[in-house]
């Protein structure tokens, strides 16, 4: 049995929970205050995933350069992954929010997207 | 070979330089930071004292009442804010007249002109803000407050339009004597000159040793300042002083030339020359002293704290003039408090050793006055407007506490000797100087520093040397 | 002179939904000022995601969120001035502004809108001793350097403050390649969101240290290290507590501060307690027809709450400019914030202009658990609304309906307070 110890972010409680674990299974979520720190702590436990945002450059542009995020969550191991393949990844302006910068970004299936508008200048 | 070397680019230095520069003469300023203005020169209380303070018959008494009485027509013959508010030396009971009029006394005898005693009623109308404990106080008309950057880069400016050459980054490592002078040896090479002006400050006593077998020592004495908002920069009209007494010295509160008010210094002897760190300690103290001069001091308005090193010689008085075992080096030692208010009686009198030494004869054609950096907040809106139409620079403002303008920042690079880093951007024009301390206008200076000189941002300096304030680019580690 | 109904000062957040808002209420002479190159302000260097939810309910980044209302802006053909830096507002609301284009100029307002927003606490506000090198940057300059200009500002960091940019900072600066060793936190709580400790710090093992702060800083030139020592409970460090860590880089998030010397100098009655403008019921400061909103007015923590309160702002606004306020029949109640409670956005409320339901924002001195937020009508507990947590870092607001308000003809004062169960 192993056990995972979590902090809940769904309000500012931050109560900490306890996850007893059978393998990949969930045994028992203790230490939340409400149902929402239950649906949290077995996400988090089970298949973690967070945005991932970051910025490549842009030549041509208004700006030097453009903010990007994952479109979709990714799992938590792979942010840095994704991080990693936005490295010397440069963009043409123009670019606008939803542009594809890179596609499936570290094999996770999910495009990295431009957040922002940069108009050729 | 040089007429003459002056190490060091301080206030000494750059009024040597200056008033050196009316005669022919092949003179250099070396300094081993990036700029002037870097060491004791700009970090201090910037009071340009009236001059009761100094023994009487001192060269200090000498040199602060000259200095004082030539820093009217220096701040208009060389474009840098001066002003002459007065000064109050404040003492908390009748028990200690006698020192207050002793300090009169002394004021007098060395010829200090206009002191008035005044009694607390007096003091209420002048300053309603003092202390309910003020017994009494020295009055003070001529004294005054200066920008020190200002002065200092005003005066090493226009020695360099006069011809005198500046080599910053440039440190002396050792002194020799050669066959009609002096070897210099350096970080950037060997420099010859027949004539040494040492006005190194806290490291005066280093070069002085290396020649003279008469060993000086200096302290480097520190001085910690809490500078306040300019919010708060009516709260006292003058510069209130407390009567040094067998509790201690106190600490001074001032209005500043551009309108902030400024609490300090602390005196706290270091070992380290470069030891320019404020302590909690020492912040401490200068917050604690405040209060008992001057009453309802907004401290939580700090918007900065820094500490200078004052450069105490033993024996605490100006060593100025050539060194009887070392002839051609001249020393300018011991330039502590009233240092700043005296540098241009020193520099007339380092000028006037050297003239006399070499048989200097005077220039026809010294340019003896000089342009500051134009403020556009001192133009009438028409004339601003019309600035703006010839140069678009001066309508984008960069530091938005102070407003300055690109215009400015411009002209503080481009003009000789001009800023190179962002602290001399800031010494120059204000810029990053405000309430947000240059969080905002950094990343915005850096960048016309960057384009007007030419480099990328990776090479700007907070000070030069490794004060790099950006190390790489995103992602060039991972 | 030029002249318009309304001018808002500001093109962030707050600016951009006030005058949206008020060219939706009737309003077509509207400037926007904005002294950058773009509108939208700090939103634009907080690539980050989590804005949005309660006004888009989708979760949206930063620049994201500001196009939204950029596009609403164009889309309503509002007018702007960038790169265009406000002087001076006369209490006659007679604008002073300056560019490179047009030089100094003055715009004769209706009603101004002020949403400067805020600026960052600085190391010299805090008092740190040691030296004064390079590589001591608020949160919020170097999230310009590395999100917009894509420039590092050092490798190895420490950060001291834990609100919610020295937090975000924290990831930011890992994911582009430094290490962040610690966040340090002089309260013995964080400033910042519990979700933001965990994805910001947790997720990569940074630790959070509470009750401590920088004591020193060494380094003549460039950062290089920092000394963190524990406080006690008023804040003092504790002697023998000291640690060093070497670093280059000490980021700052120790607290924001409403930019208000426009205000201040135009003559805008100022709160002491949040460093903003006192307003009324319609966010109109002591000077008829000059409103604020945003980060101006009181430092918010979510931006969706910033857009809500300036489209009021807004509302408001042209209702003044449009003569349609209700001047007649209303009572003036004067809202007071105590026990833990430190202030009330707004401080009174007319019962006449008010809107029908009218929020009222504060927040708290401290972290309050199983508490209760209530209010007093004079002495009547009228409003008592169970509270699992309340704590400084996170906004708080009760409503007041004018149904409510009718009940209670004689009504003098509001209480706001927190009760503890």
């Amino acid at each position: 049995m192993e056990i995972r110890k979590l902090t809940c972010i769904s309000c500012p409680m931050g109560c900490p929970i306890t996850v007893e674990m059978e393998g990949a299974e969930v045994i028992s979520v203790t230490g939340n205050t409400c149902k929402r720190g239950d649906v949290y702590a077995r996400k988090e436990v089970t298949h973690p995933t967070r945005i991932v945002t970051s910025t490549v450059k842009v030549t041509g542009g208004a700006a030097d350069m453009v903010s990007v995020k994952t479109k979709e969550d990714v799992p938590k191991d792979k942010v840095f992954d994704c991080v990693r393949a936005l490295k010397g990844v440069t963009v043409k302006a123009p670019v606008h929010i939803g542009d594809v910068i890179v596609p499936d970004a570290a094999g996770t299936g999910v495009d990295i997207v431009a957040t922002k508008n940069v108009e050729e200048v | 070979m040089y007429d003459v070397i002056i190490i060091g680019a301080g206030v000494a230095g750059s009024a040597s330089a200056r008033e050196l520069s009316r005669y022919k003469v092949n003179a250099c300023v070396l300094e081993k930071e990036e700029d002037v203005c870097c060491g004791t020169s700009k970090a201090n209380s910037a009071i340009v004292h009236a001059g009761y303070d100094a023994a009487n018959g001192s060269l200090m008494a000498k040199l602060n009442v000259r200095g004082n009485e030539m820093m009217e027509q220096l701040s208009k013959d060389l474009d840098f804010p001066f002003k002459r508010i007065g000064s109050l030396v404040v003492c908390l009971n009748e028990e200690d007249m006698p020192g207050l009029q002793a300090l009169y006394d002394r004021g007098v005898a060395n010829g200090v002109k206009e002191l008035q005693i005044l009694n607390r009623e007096q003091i209420l109308e002048m300053e309603p803000n003092i202390s309910d404990n003020v017994y009494a106080a020295l009055y003070a008309p001529t004294a005054g407050i200066v920008c020190p950057f200002g002065l200092n880069i005003a005066m090493a400016e226009n020695a360099c339009e006069n011809g005198v050459e500046f080599r910053f980054n440039t440190e002396v490592q050792n002194i020799r004597k050669i066959d009609g002078g002096w070897a210099l040896d350096t970080n950037n090479g060997v420099y010859e000159t027949k004539y040494v002006v040492n006005a190194a400050g806290v490291y005066a006593d280093k070069f002085h040793n290396m020649v003279s077998e008469k060993k000086i020592h200096i302290t480097p004495r520190r001085g910690d300042y809490c500078l306040l908002d300019k919010k708060t920069g009516k709260h006292v009209s003058r510069t209130i002083f407390a009567l040094p007494t067998k509790f201690g010295k106190g600490v001074l509160v001032t209005p500043t030339i551009h309108g902030n008010l400024l609490v300090g210094p602390t005196a706290i002897d270091v070992d380290d020359k470069e030891g320019t760190n404020t302590t909690r300690d020492g912040l401490d103290q200068v917050i604690s002293k405040a209060g008992l001069t001057v009453k309802n001091l907004p401290m939580r308005q700090v918007i900065t704290s820094f500490a200078g090193l004052r450069a105490h010689e033993d024996g605490h008085e100006f060593l100025i003039g050539e060194l009887e075992d070392a002839k051609g080096f001249v020393d300018c030692a011991g330039i502590e408090s009233p240092g700043l208010t005296s540098c241009p009686a020193i520099g007339e009198m380092v000028a006037d050793i050297l003239a006399e030494k070499m048989n200097l004869e005077k220039k026809e054609d010294f340019i003896s006055t000089r342009k500051g950096i134009l403020d556009p907040n001192t133009l009438s809106k028409e004339e601003r407007a019309e600035l703006i139409k010839k140069n678009p620079a001066y309508g984008n403002i960069i530091c938005r506490c102070e407003m300055i303008t690109e215009g400015e920042i411009i002209d503080a690079i481009r003009r000789p000797l001009g800023a190179r880093s962002l602290d001399g951007v800031k010494r120059r024009t204000r810029a990053g100087m405000g309430r947000c301390q240059a969080g905002f206008c950094s990343p915005r200076t850096m960048e016309i520093l960057a384009r007007e000189c030419g480099v990328s941002m990776s090479d700007i300096t907070k000070s030069g040397g490794d004060s790099r304030l950006v190390v790489g680019t995103n992602k060039d580690t991972l | 002179m030029k002249s318009y109904d309304i001018v808002i000062i500001g093109g962030g957040p707050a600016g951009l939904a006030a005058a949206v808002s008020a060219k939706e209420s009737g309003i077509d002479s509207i400037l926007i000022l904005e002294r950058d190159k773009e509108l939208g302000g700090i939103l634009n260097q907080c690539i980050h995601n989590g804005f949005g939810l309660h006004t888009f309910k989708e979760e949206l980044t930063g620049p994201e969120y500001a196009q939204r209302f950029i596009t609403q802006v164009e889309d309503l053909k509002i007018e702007y001035c960038l790169h265009t830096m406000v002087m001076d507002i006369s209490p006659q609301k007679v604008v002073t502004a300056m560019n490179r284009e047009e030089g100094m100029f003055e715009i004769q307002a209706k009603a101004v809108i002020l949403a400067m927003g805020c600026r960052e606490r600085s190391r010299g506000a805090l008092n740190i001793p040691g030296y004064r090198p390079a590589g001591i940057y608020s949160a919020g300059t170097a999230q310009r350097l590395v999100n917009m200009e894509g420039l590092m500002p050092g490798r190895e960091v420490v950060i001291l403050g834990s609100g919610d940019i020295g937090l975000i900072m924290a990831r930011r600066m890992t994911f582009e390649g430094a290490k962040v060793k610690v966040v340090a936190e002089l309260m013995p709580y964080s400033g910042g969101l519990k979700r933001n400790i965990v994805q910001c710090l947790d997720d990569y093992g940074i630790p959070l240290k509470l009750s401590h702060t920088v004591v020193d800083i060494k380094g003549k030139k460039r950062v290089e290290g920092v000394t963190l020592a524990e406080v006690d409970e008023k804040g003092r460090p504790i002697p023998g507590t000291e640690e060093f860590y070497s670093c280059d880089t000490l980021l700052l998030s120790v607290g924001l501060i409403p930019e208000n010397e426009l205000s201040g100098d135009m003559g805008v009655e100022m709160s002491p307690v949040t460093s903003g403008p006192v307003v009324n019921e319609s966010l109109e400061t002591n000077i008829e027809g000059v409103f604020a909103c945003g980060n101006v007015l009181h430092v918010h923590d979510l931006v969706d709450f910033v857009s809500e309160e300036a489209a009021a702002a807004g509302k408001n606004a042209a209702a003044y400019v449009k003569g349609t306020r209700t001047e007649e029949g209303g009572r003036e109640i004067t809202l007071d914030p105590t026990d833990g409670v430190r202030y009330t956005v707004p401080a009174t409320v007319n019962t006449a202009r008010m809107d029908d339901i009218l929020t009222v924002r504060f927040r708290v001195g401290g972290v309050y658990k199983n508490c209760y937020v209530s209010a007093y009508f004079d002495d009547e507990r009228v409003i008592h609304k169970k509270r699992q947590i309340v704590a400084p870092g996170e906004m708080e607001e009760i409503r007041l309906t004018k149904e409510q308000l009718a009940e209670y003809p004689d009504l003098k004062t509001i209480t706001v307070k927190i009760e503890e169960a």
